[in-house]
């Protein structure tokens, strides 16, 4: 045994050999050499040019000149809290909220039947179905959708044939939600909001009631508990981490996106143009700046909230 | 299979199968089972995977419909009823614990379930953990506890119900030997303490034996025997029984003809049989065959021998190390020898 040990020592090892011995004596630098590109990535494109940002929302719009004070200063949040920007904030949290929520509502049921009682080719198809329109652009899907809800579209064609037309004029004549038409409402861009970010709650949820194992719903029920008891003590609470998550996508993308509300809408203002705008035409740089701040704050109040009331306890 | 001890009893048996079958599709996973359970007693369903023993303690829980048959727990036809609505609780065989609860929610829930106002259900809680012997453990998370620990507490969540029949599906198969052996002891001072019937499910034969009072021995969806451990082992009724419940000497009716002179398929345990010199004197009541030692296994408390017969087939003896040589002088390996045992202790098989 000896003699052999030494012979391993002393013999001569290719370069192949000499490395993923080093490597397995030094995982440390396994780890660094690992992490160092997506790390170097994440940091130079991520972290800083947010942590740029956030300083930017601190500089202001010289109003004489029209050009940007590279200075600290409120100025830009005392314009961003006037009431027209915060109408505009609140619509669009609003707009995300009641995507998010009726998201959930449909999800839900659809990734428990996924989840529990799809098998084989029935469970492949109903994927197939649910990440299909994320292989398809997200422009043509929203113009699609643009063509579908208007005037002349296959919705109103629809309510004429099944003679429901006075359900869609009194939907529209609502006020607030309706308008014009659907592709000119708020009705129609919260159809399309939906619509566009179902798969992102869809995914989460399902994930997480594919890990809730079949013997914990039999204890329950072995316990004495009826099945609605069950879902509310044993199966929610197991499934509201993926529930969270779902929110996080379809909350924070609703927040931050510009095309649906610039292509489908009465043309009120959402952050997602805004900002757009603020950074492209306008050139106010710091209010863009600002703004884009407001999302990522909502979400971090948001994250902490659903911490606090136990949200991730079961994960 | 006849119930004896049933037929002096006036109360309806505590779980009562008629004809019960259950198809998965073409797969038969119980087909045809009869059984009476009394009331109060220790009742072992034993048998290899896929033999139904499982689906057989899912039909009494609730959580299968039989496809057809009738099902009855203390004299009520349960075969529709579902498992929320059964005087029934199961340990379940991953435990099933909720792992978003503390033990002493887990241990509560049954109660919870049924409103128990909280202080009671505190005080109930604490006196199942006692049981089990997890005192002061109410506030830690499952995922805190060892795999005894959990099973206990799992065991605790179903007895705090006061189930008249508790089911357990295979609850000891994730623990290590030791605290396996020192968990059946439990499971059955816990039996004989709280009075409750109990089911249990195994694979395990050695754990059927030492646990219960009767057991039931499936093979695919049926039970080949039912009988207390004594009956089940020293008189297997089938081939099956013989095989699975400790080893058995299977002698074919060729060689029956030969060694007591009438064909039929018997069985012999290799602990009943005697190894003798070549040309030793057999009495009337004995039975003999003369072999050729093959292979000496010694095993710490018995040494097995496997016998080359001269009639062909071989034979497995065990004979007890009764004393601390290293190994028998007078046998060894290649040595021609004659087996001898009683007659009584050959087992006529069915079938």
């Amino acid at each position: 045994m000896v003699t052999d040990a030494q012979t391993i020592q002393t013999k001569k090892l290719s370069t192949p050999e000499y490395l993923s011995r080093f490597f397995f004596n030094h995982p440390r630098t396994v780890l660094i050499l690992l992490l160092a590109v997506p790390l170097t990535w994440l940091i130079v494109f991520y972290v800083g040019p947010l942590l740029i940002l956030a300083l930017q929302s601190f500089f202001y719009i010289d109003d004489y000149s029209g050009t940007m004070v590279k200075q600290l200063s409120l100025n830009t949040y005392a314009e961003l809290f006037t009431p027209p920007n915060m109408e505009i904030v609140t619509r669009t949290v609003t707009m995300a909220a009641a995507v998010t929520l009726v998201d959930v509502l449909i999800a839900f049921p659809l990734a428990y039947y996924l989840g529990r009682f799809a098998k084989g080719r029935i469970k492949s198809l109903l994927y197939l179905g649910v990440l299909l329109p994320l292989w398809s652009s997200y422009l043509v899907r929203v113009y699609a959708w643009k063509l579908i809800l208007s005037n002349e579209g296959i919705a109103n064609w629809f309510f004429e044939v099944v003679h429901l037309t006075g359900v869609r004029d009194w939907l529209l004549s609502l006020p607030v939600v309706g308008g014009s038409s659907l592709s000119f409402s708020y009705l129609g861009m919260f159809m399309v909001f939906v619509y566009i970010w179902l798969p992102y709650m869809i995914l989460p949820i399902n994930a997480a009631l594919e890990r809730v194992p079949r013997s914990l719903l039999d204890a329950s029920s072995d316990l004495g508990a009826k099945p609605g008891y069950t879902f509310r003590r044993v199966i929610l609470p197991l499934v509201f981490p993926g529930i969270i998550a779902g929110s996080i996508f379809t909350f924070s993308l609703t927040l931050g996106d510009y095309i649906i509300p610039t292509v489908i809408g009465n043309s009120s203002y959402f952050i997602g143009p805004v900002v757009n705008r603020l950074q492209g035409t306008s050139g106010n740089v710091p209010l863009a700046a600002a703004f884009t701040i407001v999302p990522i704050t909502i979400m971090g109040v948001y994250l902490l909230l659903a911490r606090r009331t136990g949200a991730f306890d079961a994960l | 299979m006849s119930d004896q001890k049933n037929d002096h009893q006036a109360a309806a048996p505590a779980v009562q199968f008629t004809a019960v079958e259950r198809y998965f599709g073409d797969v038969h996973a119980v087909d045809g089972v009869d059984m009476a359970i009394d009331d109060g007693e220790f009742f072992s369903m034993l048998g290899p995977s896929g033999s139904g023993k499982t689906t057989c303690l899912r039909l009494i829980g609730g959580f299968e419909q039989p496809t057809s048959g009738r099902i009855e727990i203390h004299g009520q036809d349960v075969t529709n009823i579902p498992p929320f609505l059964r005087d029934v609780n199961t340990v379940f065989q991953d435990y099933a614990l909720f792992p978003h609860m503390t033990v002493g929610q887990n241990v509560g829930y049954g109660l919870m379930v049924k409103k128990v106002p909280q202080a009671e259900r505190e005080q109930r809680v604490k006196e199942m953990l006692a049981l089990v012997q997890l005192p002061d453990m109410q506030n830690r998370k499952p995922s805190q506890l060892s795999g005894g620990q959990r099973q206990r507490v799992a065991l605790a969540r179903a007895l705090i119900n006061h189930p008249r029949v508790l089911l357990l599906d295979e609850p000891l198969g994730a623990l290590d030997l030791k605290l396996r052996q020192q968990m059946q002891l439990e499971l059955k001072a816990i039996q004989h303490q709280v009075g409750v019937t109990f089911i249990f499910v195994t694979h395990d034969q050695e754990e059927a034996l030492t646990m219960s009072d009767r057991i039931a021995v499936f093979n695919q969806g049926k039970i080949e025997q039912i009988g207390t451990p004594t009956e089940i082992y020293e008189q297997p009724a089938t081939k099956f029984v013989a095989g699975f419940v400790g080893t058995s000497n299977l002698i074919n009716a060729e060689q029956a003809k030969q060694i007591v002179g009438q064909r039929g398929d018997y069985a012999l345990r290799p602990e009943k049989v005697s190894i003798v010199a070549e040309e030793s004197s057999v009495a009337a009541d004995q039975c003999c065959v003369t072999g050729t030692i093959q292979d000496v296994i010694y095993l710490g408390v018995n040494t097995r021998y496997v016998v080359n017969l001269d009639m062909g087939g071989e034979m497995v003896v065990l004979q007890q190390n009764l004393r601390a040589s290293a190994d028998n002088p007078t046998v060894s390996h290649r040595q021609k020898v004659m087996l001898i045992w009683q007659r009584d202790d050959l087992r006529l098989l069915q079938g």
